[in-house]
């Protein structure tokens, strides 16, 4: 039965499984490419303070309706990974449930808030703060809809009681997407 | 059920309840209600520390209660930390030729136009926006191209 299972939820050389280490790995590699997206705009927002004026232009209401959604979906990851570590398999589904729920309430809202902008003709080409703000929001977004993908699958396992361990390394992903979002808030909404 | 649905195959067992999940989200939408609210008291050290300060409090706060990040081994803080020490890195090397515009012995003279003519151009739309009632049409892109 143990030989069935994959290497990556039986072996632990480092002291952390390693499934849940290659979700850290995961998550550092991202650290560089946000980490890389959010200094350089920083770096440009300080050469350039006519961005302030751009910066105007962005929604504050979606933008704090937003990270309302992702608090609360990080709310409902951690007690799917609280339930899983109990063994309720069918609750952690659920809570996952809930959670892409709030992925998609995410990307509703983001819709409308770009729609709007293109509407009035703030596209990613018409300045270099605009092409921060959609390139950073576009591969946030993107990595809402990857976690969305991932916890729909383990959702289902879950459901069916396999594979509980996975609902904590698809939270400790779920956590990272808030806290990028947590910086990008006041970068993107507020410091205007 | 197998070992590998057990906590402890995937993960520490935390020892705390929904309740204290819920009290943590709610401490974090607090702070999300100030980090807004700051702002709106008009000085720049108050949205400072009321915007990017608060930012840091609700990372850690995601990291510690919500990723568990505290229990985690060393080997996971090394990983993390070396790679936001190249951001760091990258910052330290780029942004003297990013922040500013000019330097003993160089200027980019496309940089500073652009910046003296997206200014000019925001402010324009600004006396637009005065002459039409709040706005009532709507502000051309202030920037042109970077």
């Amino acid at each position: 039965m143990a030989s069935s299972k994959p290497i990556a939820t039986t072996r632990s050389a480092t002291g952390v499984p390693t499934g849940r280490l290659a979700v850290w790995w995961l998550i550092a590699s991202e650290i560089v490419i946000f980490g890389g997206v959010l200094v350089s705009y920083l770096m440009h927002r300080v050469g350039h303070p006519e961005w302030a004026y751009q910066a105007e232009h962005t929604s504050l209401l979606a933008g704090s309706i937003n990270t309302f959604i992702l608090l609360t979906s990080s709310l409902f990851a951690v007690l799917a990974h609280h339930a899983a570590e109990h063994g309720d398999g069918k609750k952690a589904a659920k809570l996952l449930g809930l959670t892409i729920g709030g992925g998609f309430l995410f990307l509703i809202v983001k819709s409308i808030e770009w729609a709007n902008e293109i509407m009035h003709g703030y596209t990613i080409t018409s300045s270099g703060f605009w092409a921060f703000y959609f390139t950073a929001a576009g591969i946030h977004g993107s990595h809402v809809i990857a976690g969305m993908i991932i916890m729909g699958f383990i959702a289902k396992d879950c459901w069916h009681g396999r594979e509980l361990q996975r609902v904590e390394y698809a939270g400790i992903y779920w956590h990272f997407v808030d806290l990028v979002w947590i910086f990008l808030f006041p970068l993107l909404y507020i410091a205007s | 059920m197998s070992d590998t649905n057990h906590a402890a195959a995937g993960g520490a067992a935390h020892g705390h309840d929904e309740k204290y999940y819920i009290k943590i989200w709610g401490i974090l939408c607090v702070l999300l209600v100030v980090s807004i609210l700051g702002p709106e008291l008009g000085n720049f050290y108050v949205m400072l520390v009321t915007a990017f300060g608060i930012a840091f409090v609700k990372a850690y706060l995601v990291a510690k209660h919500f990723m568990h990040l505290d229990t985690e081994k060393p080997v996971v803080w090394y990983m993390l930390t070396c790679c936001l020490a190249f951001m760091v890195l990258f910052f330290a090397a780029v942004s003297p030729d990013v922040m500013n515009h000019e330097g003993r012995r160089w200027v980019n003279v496309s940089a500073i136009r652009e910046t003296e003519r997206a200014l000019e151009a925001a402010k324009a739309a600004g006396q637009h926006e005065g002459s039409t009632e709040h706005g009532g049409g709507e502000a051309a892109p202030a920037g042109g191209g970077h």
